[in-house]
């Protein structure tokens, strides 16, 4: 079998007629032009390689990069903020020292395709992001969505999902202490699997993707590098190269949890020493991604010897080398007095290290193979001057007969009888039953500081074990409201994250996001994306919390069918003393519940709608956020001063569901009355935004209302913790034992 | 004084910093152990931490239960060291041969995290003195691999010499033979569990629940008082 030529830089100045798989490696001919533009010749496999991958719409954001400014541009002033969008992850100051870095990332397509895997390498690659910041990962979150939940498919999507979550996370050892699980058919083709990680560090340790100082080395370490992942370079390798190799490779990484906890610890460990001057995890695009980040955010350029890559495959090409996303692999650039430290440390832990080069004092980044030089690019170009789309969008002709479809309209239940029916059918349904199923499947114990966990409002880590520090997440989207009103439902995902991470007694800090839209190319899509983006960096400014980071998925679409515009918000917040937490269970029987927030006849988009109507129209609750921001430290002061036991937001399923909830996690019941001036059905269904029930002692009875009169947020006594049933007087009564079988029942009646 | 207790770290072990934490919690002096390394560091007693050794790529424990310090830990614990192992562990100390029986994938064919009842069987051993006999308590169980199984001779050997240590209650969380979450030796110093006491040993941590303290109390009394 005949081998061409190996491709140079050289033999390309030479040859430039040779026809390249531009368009099979998803570039565009204007893309095209433009790398050889820059190059002044034609690029060769390599750099065509790492052009292709980098300025894909996944690495490179150049459908939404012209929205995603305004997070910058519209970035409240906060001086928590150590480390914004651009790097690996967002860093924010917890004070006493600690800084907090968080982040979102979608792993959506392949967790269709393979959804233990998918998923499972979902959660490797945002530990990763944490790690190569400089930070302990101390837990995970996992926002979910399915198609309905009674479809076939959700049974082989959604179980794989949850055991590669699990399968993942529980042997890196990080408890899961978030998230959600939604159904909705519109995710039948396209569910979503995000995953949020957080990492702790002190402020001193912060590292960042950059590699500075010539004769710095370049240290690979971390799994051998594989034919996994590399998706469109089989087409490059069976045209241009080998014809004898396989050519379809799986597009769909797989992931070793045990080499990544390995790969945490024996990097941990080289920080701690203070042997890294700049690092890079290896996740989508490889080695393409982190030479190019590295070289292109430091002073130097620099040079690789692709030859002395660790392989699991040796028949692999140097193109498929570049391009591979095998898993569990990192970038270290580390002085040359300590490079023998650091391969002592790789050594200790197992893990495999090799030098693949250095940086040098031009700019240039150069990839040497078998002795040929087969890169010579400005790292810049493959890594930041990617091309930028201004696509057309347009507000979908739809839109309006959607919005004027109103909810309020629908019939609603007249009787008590009715009433107790749709609640049961409510609370029963898949998207407000219990999870525990689900979750029951996650570490949430290990490492040992796990103070709140789902189902609580917000997951809550210990930082500090003398001064109980601690940091809050929560994450939450409405992709129904947002549907209805794009600008309004991120909006309102912020607004529930914020309230929930409020709600256990932290003050919210920042946010990051993971923004799930169907194809740009459709304008309607595109529409709701710039809407989306808009409401949410409108949202961040006024609330003062500054995005510091994301990932936007695109693409989520089969045929013509989008899913529903899903803005995924995550909150990260603080707590001085995790012992002042509220969680969301009745304590104690006596204790008076408390509305806070305005009640409206608002259920567009709301679960009442879905599950007794199967509707979507009208428009979302509402947004007020400066309401947001009242409730918010009302629910902050009265969890810090004892005022209140426990706590719960209002959000999908309305006031009777958080009710419910509250009950059965405390197994004690509830006595509500319907205040003056709303009837039954409005007080018990309506999901107007900016409210919590609160559950006071008497003790603490007119302290309580005292700090609500004087700041002016409406509060309204709703009835007492009382039983072992949720009662609404002179309407219904449920029992606790009805309630749990109708929420507990569900899923695992449906997927167990 | 005090007593200093080793937690052995192989590589994947996850739970080794909340071990030593709660040894430190007890009132005893958490000593770190190496897999590697055959020294125990002259510690008093040693425990064998919960975790994916090896990734448990092979049966969970078989890989761990070949280190370098496992072979000083069979010794010394046949000579009357105290050794605790919890979930990964009892699993290590299964294949060690340390304790009869093994451990098989839950019967439910998932991973699972709870808040497990468990009735302490036996009170007489190094690990459960601070417990009474009979007592009920609330462990944190998480696991893929915890259905105990043995012959039905060995069954009857540690029921009749009241071997179990520890009963799950209510529900069987992964199909354990007679319903059995923790055993110890005919001797009482070697005591492997699947839930994880480490993980209730603060009022504000987990499940909130302080039931797993007594197993650290009660090895730091014996120590003490030895």
């Amino acid at each position: 079998m005949s081998r061409t030529p190996l491709d140079t830089v050289e033999h390309a100045a030479a040859t430039p007629d040779v026809e390249l798989p531009w368009a099979e490696l998803g570039l565009k001919k204007d893309e095209y032009e433009r790398v050889v533009e820059i190059l002044g010749r034609r690029p060769t496999g390599a750099e065509l390689a790492m052009y292709s991958v980098m300025w894909s719409e996944h690495c490179s954001y150049k459908s939404s990069k012209v929205h995603l400014r305004q997070f910058g541009e519209k970035a409240p002033r906060s001086d928590a903020l150590l480390v914004g969008i651009g790097e690996n992850a967002g860093v924010v100051d917890v004070g006493q020292g600690y800084a907090v870095t968080f982040k979102v990332e979608s792993h959506n397509h392949p967790s269709y395709v393979e959804p233990y895997q998918g998923a499972a390498t979902g959660v490797g690659g945002i530990v990763r992001d944490i790690i190569a910041m400089g930070a302990r990962p101390v837990a995970v979150v996992d926002p979910l969505r399915f198609g309905a939940a009674d479809h076939p498919d959700t049974k082989r999507v959604l179980p794989g999902v949850v055991a590669g979550i699990g399968g993942y996370g529980n042997c890196l050892g990080l408890p899961n202490i978030g998230g959600e699980v939604v159904f909705d058919a519109c995710y039948q083709g396209n569910p979503l699997v995000n995953a949020g990680a957080i990492g702790v560090m002190r402020h001193e340790d912060i590292h960042l993707a950059k590699a500075s100082g010539a004769g710095n080395k370049v240290i690979l370490y971390g799994a051998r590098t594989g034919g996994d992942g590399i998706g469109g370079a089989s087409i490059l390798a069976s045209e241009t190269f080998d014809d004898a190799k396989p050519s379809k490779r799986p597009a769909v990484q797989v992931g070793d949890p045990f080499q990544e906890k390995l790969l945490i610890e024996c990097t941990l460990e080289a920080f701690a020493e203070k042997l890294v001057v700049g690092i890079q995890d290896l996740g989508a695009a490889g080695l393409s991604c982190a030479t190019s980040e590295l070289a292109s955010n430091g002073s130097g350029g620099m040079r690789v010897t692709l030859d002395d890559v660790p392989l699991r495959d040796s028949t692999l090409s140097p193109e498929e080398i570049l391009m591979s996303e095998s898993q569990e692999r990192m970038c270290a650039v580390v002085e040359p007095e300590k490079v023998d430290r650091f391969l002592e440390i790789c050594d200790k832990w197992d893990v495999i290290a090799t030098v693949i080069g250095e940086v040098t004092d031009g700019d240039r980044l150069e990839i040497f193979w078998h002795g040929g030089k087969i890169v010579d690019v400005d790292p810049r170009t493959v890594a930041h001057d990617g091309p930028v789309y201004e696509r057309p969008y347009a507000r979908p002709d739809w839109q309006d007969a959607l919005q004027a479809d109103d909810a309020n309209k629908l019939p609603r239940p007249g009787t008590g009888e009715e009433l107790k029916d749709q609640v049961l059918k409510l609370v029963g349904s898949p998207n407000q039953a219990s999870k525990q199923w689900i979750t029951q499947q996650y570490d949430h114990f290990v490492q040992g500081n796990t103070v709140l966990a789902q189902p609580e409002d917000s997951g809550m880590i210990r930082v500090d074990e003398e001064s109980g520090l601690g940091v809050a997440i929560a994450t939450d989207g409405n992709g129904r409201y947002a549907k209805l009103d794009p600008y309004t439902g991120a909006q309102l995902a912020l607004a529930e994250a914020y309230r929930n991470v409020a709600t256990t007694g932290a003050k919210p800090l920042a946010v990051s996001d993971c923004l799930n839209f169907g194809s740009p190319e459709d304008p309607a899509v595109m529409w709701q994306f710039a809407e989306a983006v808009r409401g949410l960096a409108d949202g961040c400014l006024q609330l003062g919390t500054p995005v510091t980071g994301g990932n936007v998925s695109l693409y989520n679409q089969t045929g013509e069918a989008a899913i529903h515009p899903t803005p995924v918000v995550a909150v990260l917040g603080v707590i001085d003393d995790v012992a002042r937490r509220t969680p969301v269970a009745f304590q104690e029987d006596g204790q008076l519940l408390y509305l806070l927030g305005d009640t409206r006849e608002e259920f567009g988009g709301s679960a009442w709608s879905q599950v007794i109507h199967g509707h979507l129209g009208g428009l979302p609750p509402k947004v007020d956020l400066e309401r947001e921001r009242l409730l918010g430290e009302i629910l902050i002061s009265a969890s810090r001063d004892g005022m209140i036991d426990s706590a719960h937001d209002l959000s999908d399923g309305g006031l009777v569901q958080a009710v419910v909830e509250s009950a059965l996690l405390g197994g004690r019941g509830a006595r509500l009355v319907v205040p003056d001036g709303l009837d039954a059905f409005t007080f018990l269904f309506s999901e107007s935004a900016g409210r919590a029930v609160v559950a006071v002692p008497r003790s603490e009875e007119v302290r309580f209302n005292d700090m609500c009169g004087a700041r002016g947020l409406p509060v309204t006594r709703i009835g007492v913790v009382d039983g072992d049933a949720v009662e609404v007087q002179g309407e219904f009564t449920l029992s606790l034992a009805e309630l749990r079988e109708a929420h507990e029942g569900t899923i695992p009646g449906l997927l167990g | 004084m005090t007593a200093r207790i080793g937690v052995v770290t192989f590589p994947g072990s996850l739970d080794d910093r909340d071990t030593q934490r709660a040894i430190r919690v007890a009132g005893a002096e958490p000593v770190a152990l190496w897999h590697k390394d055959k020294d125990l560091k002259q510690v008093d007693a040693v425990v064998l931490c919960g975790g994916f050794s090896y990734g448990d790529y092979l049966r969970a424990g078989a890989i761990a239960r070949f280190s370098p310090v496992m072979d000083t830990v069979i010794d010394q614990a046949k000579a009357g060291l105290p050794v605790l192992g919890i979930c990964n562990g009892f699993q290590i100390l299964t294949e060690a041969h340390l304790l009869p029986g093994g451990m098989l994938g839950n019967d439910h064919l998932h991973f699972i995290c709870r808040d497990q009842k468990l009735r302490v069987e036996n009170a007489d051993t190094a690990w459960t003195g601070d417990y009474t006999a009979g007592q009920e308590i609330h462990i944190p169980l998480k696991n893929m691999d915890g259905r105990y199984v043995a012959d039905r001779r060995t069954l009857d050997e540690l029921e009749a010499e009241g071997r179990v240590a520890f009963r799950y209650l209510d529900m069987n969380p992964n199909g354990s033979l007679n319903d059995i979450a923790g055993i110890t030796n005919a001797a009482g110093n070697v005591v492997g569990l699947m839930p994880h006491p480490e993980h209730a040993v603060e009022p504000l941590i987990g499940t909130g629940r302080t039931d797993g303290l007594p197993f650290f109390t009660s090895i730091l009394k014996k120590l003490v008082n030895a």
